[in-house]
């Protein structure tokens, strides 16, 4: 993922002119994520491949007005999504009112102790959560736990898995997925809080079985 | 300088904003000044740390050859 922006313009220079080999580079570079994003929005695999091809096609269409003043990557998912959203036959609820009328913790309330105890709202004795073990690259309990945040992040809710793939799956820093998804940094914290806590609960959950 | 402590069930819907560092400093103290004294939340926080490293690694797929083929192919119509 590690690209100077001047080996970027060159490509896109290149695919100005045609140079195959050069587009290829940019497919390989960004298809995947491109990929991993769209899903978040359809419902099958097929049709995220769909909305991908369309964006490299509206990138080739519209390749000579590029000027690079934003990254090739903010343009690609910009239009990206874009066409998702459009494709998406999932209803669209509006965000900010979906992120507004949720109330409840990202913690079952029953960990923590009654209004009424000596220490309202710490953890219940029983409830105190413990570290989660250390898991070396490639250690079997490293990768079921991967295993397992994928398969959480696949069921979160649409805005929550959308953005926990952007900023923690594929790095992209909060000014841009607010940017990307038209939301406020508010909003888009509280998604992130709460995607990551459920997968958080979900490894707590397997460690205190298995360990 | 007087700080209203802060609960567990208070803390854990902060993490994320701690770990981004937009608490405003106020909130950031109280929020260091709990987890000096508490374990569990000191526990909760590596958990959080631990689940979003976890995230990070999962493998972005590899690109099916055949989908590669068809974007090449678009790109020969183009051109």
């Amino acid at each position: 993922m590690t690209r100077t922006a001047g080996n970027e313009a060159a490509l896109v220079a290149a695919l100005k002119d045609g140079d195959e080999s050069a587009f290829a580079e940019l497919v390989d570079l960004h298809t995947p994520a491109m990929l991993r994003v769209a899903r978040g929005y359809v419902p099958s695999r097929e049709i995220a491949e769909e909305v991908v091809q369309e964006t490299w096609i509206a990138l080739l269409k519209g390749v000579g007005s590029f000027e690079g003043r934003s990254s090739l990557r903010t343009w690609l998912f910009t239009v990206l999504i874009n066409i998702a959203k459009r494709r998406g036959v999932r209803e669209r609820r509006d965000l900010d009112m979906a992120v507004v009328a949720y109330t409840g913790g990202t913690v079952d309330p029953a960990r923590f102790r009654d209004a009424d105890d000596r220490y309202p709202g710490h953890w219940r004795p029983t409830e105190v959560p413990s570290a989660f073990p250390d898991t070396p690259e490639g250690s079997v309990l490293g990768d079921e736990l991967i295993t397992l945040a994928r398969r959480e992040l696949d069921k979160l809710p649409e805005r929550q898995r959308v953005v926990v793939t952007m900023r923690d799956m594929l790095g992209l820093d909060s000014a841009e997925v607010c940017d990307l998804l038209d939301i406020s940094v508010a909003n888009q914290r509280v998604l992130l809080h709460r995607g990551r806590a459920a997968v958080r609960q979900v490894l707590e959950d397997y460690l205190r079985e298995t360990t | 300088m007087t700080t209203e402590p802060m609960n567990c069930n208070e803390l854990v819907e902060l993490v994320t904003a701690y770990l981004e560092g937009s608490l405003d400093l106020e909130q950031r103290a109280r929020f260091d000044v709990h987890l000096l004294e508490c374990d569990g939340c000191e526990n909760y926080l590596q958990q959080f740390r631990a689940t979003v490293s976890t995230v990070g690694k999962v493998p972005i797929e590899d690109l099916d050859p055949g989908f590669r083929n068809r974007l090449l192919d678009a790109f020969r119509d183009w051109r």
